[in-house]
């Protein structure tokens, strides 16, 4: 017990040092490269918690598959939203 | 192929179960925020320069302070987990009452936080209004408040989840190995509502 514990910590220091470098990166002016490396970072941190927290690791690969779908359609929501919108410009009228 | 195993038990397939149930639950809880998310995107697209401006007012220390403390708390809910795993009651219960203590915190800087946009006159219908607001950064606001406090909702409903195990862990009512999986199973929800916050942070006090 003490060593998954061991490692749950060390999980969680990643992800506290994940977050220090997203919130440094907010002071950068990076453009349009922000929104993107701080979902990256997000997604990430999301990722650690669910293989970790969520023993996702230890899980068959049925529950891995309802875990990752749950993902799949809200990106792929998000995704044909973001192109809808984003080319409503280029292509006027 | 021959497998040799041994058949699942009826209590491996009960915790398996469980462990799916909750894990549709919440895919369907994915989609809740989602659709709030997908708001806070379409509204950076067509707004980027309003909503930076708004995110700015948010206090983006008080909200990385609840994103460590959140995830402090889903440590504590992952090794109470563990505990109850190897059947130390004690340490299970113990771990839970820490992450409802840290959830108590969370809820409490959020409390915080949402008196000070009300001081900056941020509230729609509440207060002053704030001078200098662009309706697309009203916009911002609004969303970001229906967000946070959604997620609230769901803090509240995770933190009595957890409390009620974690007495019931201390007082012997809850009994392990045999319902380890309402231990798992409660932790999962507890990830998840950390898992939201992780990206409602970024998307919400970052955007600047």
């Amino acid at each position: 017990m003490t060593r998954e514990i061991g490692r749950l910590v060390l999980v969680w220091l990643v992800l506290v040092a994940l977050l220090a470098v997203a919130v440094g990166l907010s002071f950068v002016p990076l453009g349009a490269l922000s929104p993107a490396l701080n979902m990256g970072i997000a997604v990430v941190k999301a990722a650690l918690v669910a293989w970790y927290f969520m023993h996702l690791r230890h899980e068959s690969g049925l529950i891995r598959l309802a875990a990752l779908g749950a993902m799949l359609w809200i990106f792929l929501l998000l995704l044909l939203m973001a192109t809808d919108y984003v080319a409503r410009d280029a292509f006027p009228g | 192929m021959t497998d040799t195993r041994e058949p699942p038990s009826d209590v491996d397939y009960a915790r398996a179960t469980a462990r799916m149930g909750m894990y549709l639950f919440l895919a369907t809880e994915v989609m809740l925020f989602g659709g709030l998310f997908a708001a806070l995107m379409v509204a950076r697209i067509l707004h980027g320069d309003e909503t930076a401006l708004a995110s700015q007012r948010f206090n983006l220390w008080l909200g990385a302070a609840n994103t460590v403390i959140l995830l402090t708390s889903s440590l504590a809910v992952a090794c109470a987990v563990e505990a109850a795993k190897a059947c130390r009651r004690r340490w299970a219960a113990g771990g839970l009452a820490a992450a409802v203590g840290l959830g108590l915190v969370f809820l409490a800087i959020k409390a915080v936080e949402y008196y000070e946009e009300y001081a900056q006159g941020l509230i729609p219908g509440l207060g002053d209004r704030a001078p200098d607001l662009q309706p697309a950064e009203v916009l911002y606001i609004n969303l970001y408040l229906v967000a946070t406090g959604l997620h609230a909702v769901h803090m509240l409903v995770g933190l009595a989840m957890l409390s009620g195990l974690a007495l019931g862990l201390a007082f012997d009512r809850v009994r392990l190995p045999r319902q380890f999986a309402t231990v798992e199973i409660a932790g999962l929800y507890w990830h998840l509502v950390d898992i939201v916050w992780v990206f409602l942070f970024p998307a919400l006090y970052l955007a600047r």
